[in-house]
């Protein structure tokens, strides 16, 4: 198989017998980049020469026999919405257009220090807002399995680059199922690990006590190498937890005993595509054959996650979002025809004797945060941000935000009473496969919905991953989701690569990106 | 026993700047008077991805001054968003505490040694935590409207003490500004410098009016821009002046129309007060608990440990002077207000000398002037107090006079 296309574990097997260097390696994905990127646009940015002088530098130390970190040479795709200093950080949104933070993420100090091949950074719903990567100021990412199809948001970029074979790994966030929905549209693996489990520190905030970052691969075997690196507790960030850190590849080898699955009655309701409700049901049948226990429980309140969700999520999001307004970074709207602008308004109102109108008028300070934020910021970004400025308003936040707060422990609390039934939950990741681009593009609500399976995850802080799970009958990738309870990951990746160890789902690939070179 | 045909009410919001070598939420230095943004980090200038850690230290000092105001401290207290939008405030929010605070109900006791006033107890409504926003330096030389922030002092812990509407006169507040700094100073939180902003006043006043059968609220006016605790006393008095001006004309009350709570700016060259321009809504500022700061648990057992480790605080030192040494409650004001250090230095001149009133003249009048002449603190007077005492028995004893003995002072001063 094509060196694009090999599992991490293989080819950290071949760079340590010699057989392969991260030069190589780093070249072989490159291409793939040349050849798909016009078509997937999977990256907003390649890092071609840096990467390839840090491939070098690793082979180097790797035959002068240093110590190499765990993903030593292996090419790795960034979601652009977490930092890296001293080189752009978008978060595909025009308000970031020139930003470079001065400082990496903890995540990416972590890729950095387990000597990974940094090889670009990855397309993106606008600040992570969206489920298909088409609010990107650079234009949407296509999803490689048919390119008249979205690949998912927001992490589309990260999923659809590993679908494309143009990295080995990637790295993305997860806020309301931004990893697990696009792996699933793409037919690669994808985990969002518990809140708190992974460090946020120099993540772009969404909505903040929502937002985890995870890994993203073409197996189970792959995530878990990358989430080893990913994870841990940081005193950076006062939210990530001090929980010890298991070695979660050498977990996948031990067997996972009297596993009981959990189906949610609520799962396979009306809006549930029939080709994605007979997968997983086929896949929760493969489970059984392993000798797993089946039960079906309820999550009576999940029927308020995405309402919640959507209370919740912008929120945040309309004060994470406060700081982009062209005062210290940033976009700003330009000083000139502001100035004409506001000079002409001045003239015609003094012209017209409306000295109220006058004394209304904005400051020029105000006028430039207005400008500013109008111009920087796209449409969906700019509905979260009112949605959640309503709702935090005086005599609507008791009925909206901390209602949804209420609801948000009480569906915490099913996972809770399920999770004492059963030690994972199956079910699928989103209600259909990919679709097409500009289908629910005008549609917010319908968007919104494709959440359904995903939110609560986030909203309960549990632990969950896509793996693929079967084709429909147009040959589009369907995701099977596994949900685990806090700080299980290792519970979940294991239940996940007995499937795999089942299954070759999670090997099938788009003919589009893997005949031609 | 109002002279005038009305009450004064005041009520004081005191933000005190901790004494803490780095910021709230970030290790940056707190140091006062760094070139402009040379203090500042991803955290505190609000940079994508950036995330708060709270510095211990400051809630330390917090819990302190809570405890020597008497305020109830809760096991749970939270961090809030408080939300506007300013150019020196970069995330556009500022981290603080809204309903939870970590801090509520004290009181400080305050007195007038001369007795102008009754001595009383002043509410605290709270105290609690938030971080400092930056300062915009507006540009006039060059002739624009340009401003340049300095983002040094984002971020910097502030604890802000709100007084009850407790105090009667611009006396009273004076009184209660100089007891609470005198706390802080003594518990060692703050060094309550106003002139590099590590004290700063805001002050609601109104007047009750006198007419029968009830006393009417005129409006509520808060005055800001006060440098120094002479000019609160000073806005206050002419602010009262004013308001009852106003009231003569306009009969306005508190809640009716027009009555509505406005801001007013001390002018300390003019001694005016000045109305401040406001927005015409007024503003909501979206409060909301900060997801990426965790409640801080307060355990009944570490309230017990701060108030143990408070130190005997001034009023109590006061009173232990005046029933120790037999000195009046002006003198032990007067020694109590130069700090611990001069306390000590008293104290232990009182007791080798046996005369609690003779040590009490002389540290108010020798050793407090040479410290005034010098410019030194007592930690750098030249005479030990064991020696002192030596002098005052001889006094005592009749061997010597005073201005014989003062001679004596002099030689010991020039000899230390």
């Amino acid at each position: 198989m094509s060196l694009c296309y090999c599992s991490a574990t293989e080819l950290l097997g071949k760079l340590e017998a010699g057989e392969l260097t991260s030069v190589d390696l780093t070249r072989a994905c490159l291409a793939q980049i040349d050849a798909h990127q016009p078509a997937v646009h999977a990256f907003v940015r390649v890092n071609r020469d840096a990467a390839l002088a840090r491939a070098a530098e690793i082979d180097q130390r790797r035959r002068g026999g240093a110590p190499l970190g765990p993903l030593a040479g292996l090419p790795i795709a960034i979601k652009d919405n977490l930092c890296t200093a001293g080189e752009p950080t978008t978060c595909a949104s025009r308000m970031l257009e020139r930003f470079s933070p001065p400082y990496d993420a903890t995540v990416i100090a972590r890729l950095k220090g387990a000597d990974a091949v940094l090889i670009g950074k990855t397309n993106m719903d606008e600040f992570a807002m969206g489920g298909t990567t088409e609010t990107s100021c650079f234009g949407p990412t296509r999803n490689p399995w048919d390119l008249g199809r979205v690949p998912g948001g927001s992490s589309g970029g990260a999923a659809a680059c590993l679908a494309a074979g143009m990295a080995t790994l990637s790295v993305g966030s997860d806020t309301g199922g931004s990893i697990r929905q696009p792996a699933s549209f793409c037919g690669v693996t994808g985990l969002k690990p518990t809140y708190g489990r992974v460090s946020r520190y120099g993540l772009v905030a969404f909505a903040s006590s929502l937002d985890q970052i995870g890994p993203l691969g073409r197996s189970v075997a792959d995530v878990a190498r990358l989430l080893q690196v990913l994870a841990g507790h940081d005193p950076l960030d006062s939210t990530s937890a001090d929980v010890p850190v298991p070695d979660y590849p050498q977990a996948l080898n031990q067997p996972l005993d009297g596993l009981t699955v959990g189906i949610v009655r609520e799962h396979f309701g009306a809006g549930l595509d029939g080709e994605v409700e007979a997968a997983v049901r086929e896949a929760v049948r493969v489970y059984q054959s392993l000798g797993a226990r089946v039960r079906e429980i309820s999550l009576p309140h999940s029927k308020y996650a995405i309402a919640t969700y959507y209370i919740i999520a912008p929120s945040e999001a309309s004060s994470n979002l406060a700081r982009y307004d062209g005062v210290h970074y940033g976009y700003r709207t330009d000083e000139a025809s502001m100035l004409a602008e506001w000079n002409v308004e001045r003239r015609q109102l003094a012209a017209a004797g409306d000295q109220r109108a006058l004394d209304g008028q904005d400051s020029l300070l105000v006028r430039m945060y207005r400008r500013s934020r109008a111009e920087g910021f796209g449409a969906e970004v700019k509905r979260r941000i009112m949605l959640g400025t309503y709702a935090l308003s005086a005599g609507y936040y008791d009925a909206y935000y901390l209602k949804a707060l209420r609801v948000r422990r009480l569906i915490r609390t099913d996972f809770d009473q399920a999770f004492r039934e059963v030690d994972v939950i199956a079910g699928p990741v989103a209600p259909t496969a990919a679709y097409p681009l500009g289908d629910k593009l005008d549609d917010p609500l319908a968007m919104y919905l494709g959440d359904l399976y995903t939110v609560s995850c986030n909203l309960a802080g549990l632990a969950g991953i896509s793996i693929p799970c079967g084709l429909t009958a147009g040959g589009l990738p369907i995701g099977l989701q596994l949900q685990a309870p806090p700080m299980q990951e290792e519970r979940l990746l294991r239940a996940a690569h007995m499937f795999q160890q089942a299954t070759d789902w999670h090997t099938r690939r788009p003919l589009q990106t893997s005949t031609v070179p | 026993m109002s002279s005038h045909p009305y009450d004064i009410i005041i009520g004081l919001e005191v933000h005190v700047q901790l004494l803490t070598r780095s910021k709230l939420f970030c290790r940056c230095s707190t140091r006062f008077g760094g070139p402009p943004n040379t203090q500042t980090c991803p955290v505190c200038t609000g940079l994508p991805g950036s995330l708060p850690v709270m510095n211990r230290l400051a809630f330390q000092l917090s819990l302190k001054t809570a405890v020597a105001l008497n305020c109830e401290i809760p096991e749970f207290t939270k961090w809030d968003r408080k939300q506007y939008y300013y150019p020196d405030l970069p995330k556009n929010y500022q981290i603080s505490q809204f309903d939870l605070p970590l801090s509520r109900e004290g009181w400080l006791e305050i007195r007038d040694p001369k007795g102008a006033f009754e001595p009383k107890r002043v509410g605290i409504i709270r105290a609690h935590l938030e971080e400092d926003a930056g300062k915009s330096m507006h540009d006039e030389l060059a002739g624009k409207a340009d401003s340049r922030i300095d983002l040094n002092r984002a971020g910097t812990p502030l604890l802000e003490i709100v007084s009850h509407p407790d105090m009667r006169s611009p006396q009273e507040a004076r009184a209660y500004l100089d007891e609470l700094k005198l706390l802080l100073t003594y518990i060692g939180v703050s060094d309550c410098n106003m002139q590099e902003g590590s004290l700063r006043v805001d002050a609601n006043i109104n007047l009750h009016i006198h007419t029968s059968p009830v006393k009417i609220a005129t409006p509520i006016v808060e005055v800001k821009n006060m440098n120094s605790f002479r000019a609160v006393e000073r806005a206050l008095a002419y602010e009262a002046v004013r308001q009852y001006d106003v009231w003569q004309e306009t009969h306005r009350q508190l809640g009716q129309p027009g009555g509505h709570k406005t801001t007013r700016g001390w002018d300390d060259q003019a001694q005016v007060t000045r109305p401040q321009r406001q927005k015409e809504e007024s503003s909501d500022y979206r409060y909301f608990p900060d997801p990426d700061l965790a409640p801080v648990v307060v355990t009944p057992d570490e309230v017990v440990g701060v108030r143990a480790g408070l130190g005997e605080l001034p009023a109590a030192i006061r009173q232990r002077l005046q029933d120790a040494y037999g000195i009046d409650a002006y003198d032990a004001d007067v020694i109590v207000n130069q700090g611990r250090q001069v306390v000590d230095y008293f104290v232990a001149l009182a007791e080798a000398a046996g005369d609690g009133k003779r040590a009490s003249n002389w540290v108010q009048q020798d050793v407090l002037r040479t410290l005034n002449e010098r410019g030194i603190g007592i930690d750098g007077f030249p005479i030990p107090a064991a020696a002192l005492a030596e002098l005052l028995k001889v006094v005592q004893r009749g061997d010597l006079d005073n201005s014989r003995a003062r001679d004596v002072f002099q030689q010991m001063l020039a000899a230390g």
